[in-house]
Formats: structure tokens, C-alpha cells, sequence
């Protein structure tokens, strides 16, 4: 029975993601084969249900993974990252880092993610930041280096808060790796996984890391999500009470410093006074916010190895 | 014109998640945090385990007021909880009375840690020491207060 169940799966699957058609298309065929299926007796009634569900998952996508699943994703992207970059390895600025960060994200529309907001100091000079699913934040020496001020770092992660609270690395991930690894789903029904569905399952999960890392480390975001989580970044500096122009001035400083042809920000993001541009006419005549002495001597004292 | 800034208000209005009194809900992270108020900052009431059901009798700003089947009762944030079924991992034995239709994905299955463990075994230059790590890194709400109280940090609104 295994193996008529591959069969139809691989039937599905060809019909599914081979023909290209439309999503909505997707649902009405699966339902097509498992009602001849059934018909044909090949089938038994139950795994044509399971069939009608794959054509409803099919209609998914990165919308539907649940938080436990971007918690898996995030946490392998995050190994990824730190595999290519080393850790900075410092107990004061990491909990710097994550007081801060962990306060930003707090006050996010997505203060709750299945294993929590952590945030880590890569240890490299280029200026680069990264969000994997889930709250896993990455912040490299580079880009602290940027910061003048406590203010200007929470600019960067609040940024970086943005793109998970919006699930942009989500969105990186093929959707043809979700229909099967929700195909895979479908198929085996409320049985725990078997062999071969786990392997299917690992091949999709570890196209999906491959997915976001190279949207995160290679080839950037669309501009408009930049700019969805520039927005982010604004609205929890406001609400936490953070100089919102602190953005626009990290920014400024980043233009100075980024090498055109770098791998870093200036590969993986649009041209920093494009946004300083988006960013004034924001925020209009909102006006700049003090920041305090003692704020900017913790923020020097914490990250002065950096 | 006019019509379509209709329809899209409609459209906004039909999208809305609109919560009817007494709604079941489920935890959908690895730990809740039940709070005395409907802010980042609130007190910690308790903490709810994935899987915990909570009736939903109040919404405000993206929290709900919740009650637990143990008499607990306190806010949590919307990105905590989902009304869809939520059921421990595959192979625990709740999973084949709740894992149904549209839910299945959300059974605990997909990628999870049986998943996370075969990537491991063929990926094995990837190492996951600093992610164990960096998660043991927790900021109370009492840290988080006290850290913007100690750098003056104030929002103007």
C-alpha cells in the first residue's frame, strides 16, 4: 500500500508542480485524482481525503507555517549564518545587545514568536545585519562600529525586528518547497513520520535554508520590503521612545562607509540615501529626540571592545 | 472611485479578526506570557505551555484577555495564540484525534525537531552550539523596564 500511496504522491506531486499551473487550479486537480482514485478503487475513501487535503494545502504557502516550523527554519538559518561568520564572542555586548533587542522586538506587532527574540554579534568587519525567522537577529562588528549611539543601534535592529515581524525570510522560501513538504503532509494523514516522508521533509526544509540564506547573505530583500521594515522601525522607535530620525543618521553613515562593490549591506540592500530620502518624507517635520548622557555612555561602555 | 474605496473598506472590514465572546484558543509558541495588562511591560501572571487552551472573552490592541481551564486569567499578546488546533508532536497520542482537514499543517509536524535532527546528520559541518546558546539569552519585562528607565527612555506619546 506504500507503494501505490508514493505513486499517487508522485502523480500529485508531477500534476501539482510540473504543469505550472495556477494555485487555484492546483486544489480542483488534486480533487480531480482523488476522486478517480477512489472510483478506480486504487484507493481506499480515506487516503482520497488525504489527497483533497493536498490540494488544499496546496493553496498555502509561507502564510501557513505555523510558528513552531519558523522557529526550526530560523534556528537553521541562524547555523548557517554563524557558520559562514564567526561569533564575537563577548557575555557584556551580547547582553547589551539583547537588552535592547529584546525590548525593540517586545514592543513589535510580534512581541511572542515560539522560542523568543535572541540577538548575536558576528565577528566581521563588513557592515551586516540579518534576521532569520523567528528572532533570530545577527548583527555584525561592522555594523556596530556604524552606531554612534544607543539610538542608532536600536534603528538597526528595530529594522531587523521589522523583516521577522513581517515574515520577509519566509517569503524568500520557493513555494514549490512547501507543496511538497505540505504534500508530504497531507499524505501521511495523523501517522507519525515515517522514513521517507522525514527525508522528503529534510530535503524541503533544507532547500528552505538554502532559500533564505542566500536571500539573506546573497541577493537582499525587494526594495519594498525594505521600506515595510524601515516603516516597522519607525513606529517601534516612536512607541518605545527612541529618536526615530536615528534611522536616517545610521543611514547617512553606512553611504560613507559601504565599498560598491562590496558583499555586505551595499550587495544585499537598496543605496542607503535612497531610503534616507523615503525616510524624511516619513517622518515630515517629527522632531529629533534628545538623547541622553547616561544612555550614550552604557551604549559606549558595552560595546567598547567592538 | 468611489466603489472601490468601498470595496476595499469592505474587504478591510470582512479581514478583520473579529473575536465573538468566549472564543477556545490555543498557545501557539513554546511559552506564553500571561500578563495583568495589555502591555509589553505588564506584569507576569504565569507562563502557558504550548498546546494550553484558553478561552478568549476580551480583545484590546492586539490582546486578549484570557481565561485557562485552571481558573489562571490575564492578557496575551495575538502573536501567542491561534484559534486553529494546535496538538503536541507527531506520534504523541492527541495528535490523531485533533489532527484534521486544514489543521494538519499545524499539528506540530512539518519541520520540526525529528526534521531539525535528520538536516543535522546530513549537514554536519553546520553547528548549532551558538544557537542553543544565544536562546538561554532571556530579558524579563522587569529587565526591560529598569533598562528603559536607567537610559531615560521615554516615549513622548
Amino acid at each position: 500500500m506504500n507503494i501505490s500511496l508514493t505513486k499517487i504522491q508522485a502523480v500529485c506531486a508531477a500534476l501539482l508542480l510540473g504543469t505550472g499551473v495556477l494555485m487555484s487550479g492546483c486544489s480542483t486537480v488534486a480533487k480531480g485524482v482523488a476522486a478517480v482514485g477512489e472510483t478506480a478503487g486504487v484507493i481506499t475513501p480515506q487516503q482520497g481525503e488525504s489527497i483533497r487535503k493536498v490540494g488544499d494545502a496546496v493553496e498555502k504557502t509561507f502564510a501557513d507555517i505555523t510558528p513552531e516550523q519558523e522557529y526550526y527554519l530560523g534556528r537553521a538559518v541562524g547555523a548557517t549564518i554563524v557558520h559562514k561568520f564567526k561569533v564575537y564572542d563577548n557575555d557584556e555586548a551580547t547582553r547589551y545587545l539583547n537588552l535592547l533587542g529584546q525590548t525593540l522586538a517586545a514592543a513589535s506587532s510580534r512581541p511572542e514568536t515560539f522560542g523568543g527574540w535572541h540577538f548575536l554579534i558576528l565577528d566581521s568587519d563588513e557592515i551586516n545585519a540579518f534576521a532569520a525567522p523567528g528572532g533570530f537577529v545577527f548583527v555584525s562588528r561592522g555594523m556596530l562600529r556604524l552606531c554612534k549611539n544607543e539610538d542608532d543601534l536600536a534603528a538597526v535592529l528595530a529594522h531587523e525586528v521589522g523583516h521577522v515581524e513581517l515574515q520577509h525570510a519566509l517569503r524568500a522560501i520557493k513555494s514549490s518547497r512547501l507543496t511538497s513538504a505540505l504534500t508530504t503532509l497531507a499524505m501521511e494523514s495523523a501517522k507519525s513520520l515515517g522514513g521517507e516522508a522525514l527525508s522528503q521533509l529534510t530535503e524541503a526544509f533544507e532547500g528552505s535554508i538554502t532559500d533564505i540564506s542566500s536571500t539573506l547573505m546573497n541577493s537582499g530583500y525587494a526594495r519594498k520590503q525594505e521600506s515595510q521594515a524601515d516603516d516597522v522601525a519607525i513606529r517601534i522607535l516612536g512607541d518605545v521612545g527612541y529618536d526615530p530620525h536615528s534611522l536616517s543618521r545610521v543611514l547617512t553613515e553606512m553611504q560613507k562607509h559601504l565599498k560598491p562593490d562590496g558583499h555586505d549591506f551595499a550587495a544585499t540592500h537598496p543605496p542607503p540615501m535612497e531610503r534616507v530620502k523615503y525616510l524624511n518624507s516619513l517622518l515630515g517635520k517629527t522632531p529629533a529626540k534628545a538623547i541622553p548622557a547616561v544612555r550614550t555612555e552604557r551604549f559606549q561602555t558595552a560595546l567598547a571592545g567592538i | 472611485m468611489k466603489r472601490l474605496i468601498w470595496s476595499v473598506l469592505l474587504v478591510g472590514l470582512l479581514a478583520a479578526p473579529a473575536i465573538a465572546r468566549d472564543t477556545p484558543m490555543n498557545v501557539q509558541i513554546r511559552s506564553a506570557q500571561l500578563r495583568a495588562n495589555p502591555t509589553f511591560l505588564g506584569t507576569l501572571v504565569s507562563t502557558l505551555d504550548y498546546g494550553a487552551q484558553v478561552i478568549a472573552t476580551d480583545a484590546r490592541n492586539g490582546w486578549y484577555y484570557v481565561k485557562t481551564a485552571d481558573g489562571k486569567h490575564g492578557w496575551l499578546h495575538q502573536s501567542a495564540l491561534t484559534t486553529k488546533k494546535v496538538s503536541l508532536q507527531a506520534g504523541a497520542s492527541d495528535v490523531a484525534t485533533t489532527a484534521s482537514g486544514q489543521e494538519l499543517a499545524l499539528a506540530g509536524k512539518g519541520f520540526n525537531s525529528s526534521v531539525e535532527a535528520d538536516f543535522k546528520k546530513k549537514n554536519a559541518d553546520i553547528d548549532f552550539t551558538w544557537i542553543d546558546r544565544m536562546e538561554k539569552i532571556k530579558v524579563s519585562a522587569g529587565e526591560m523596564a529598569a533598562f528603559l528607565r536607567a537610559g531615560q527612555v521615554q516615549a513622548s506619546r
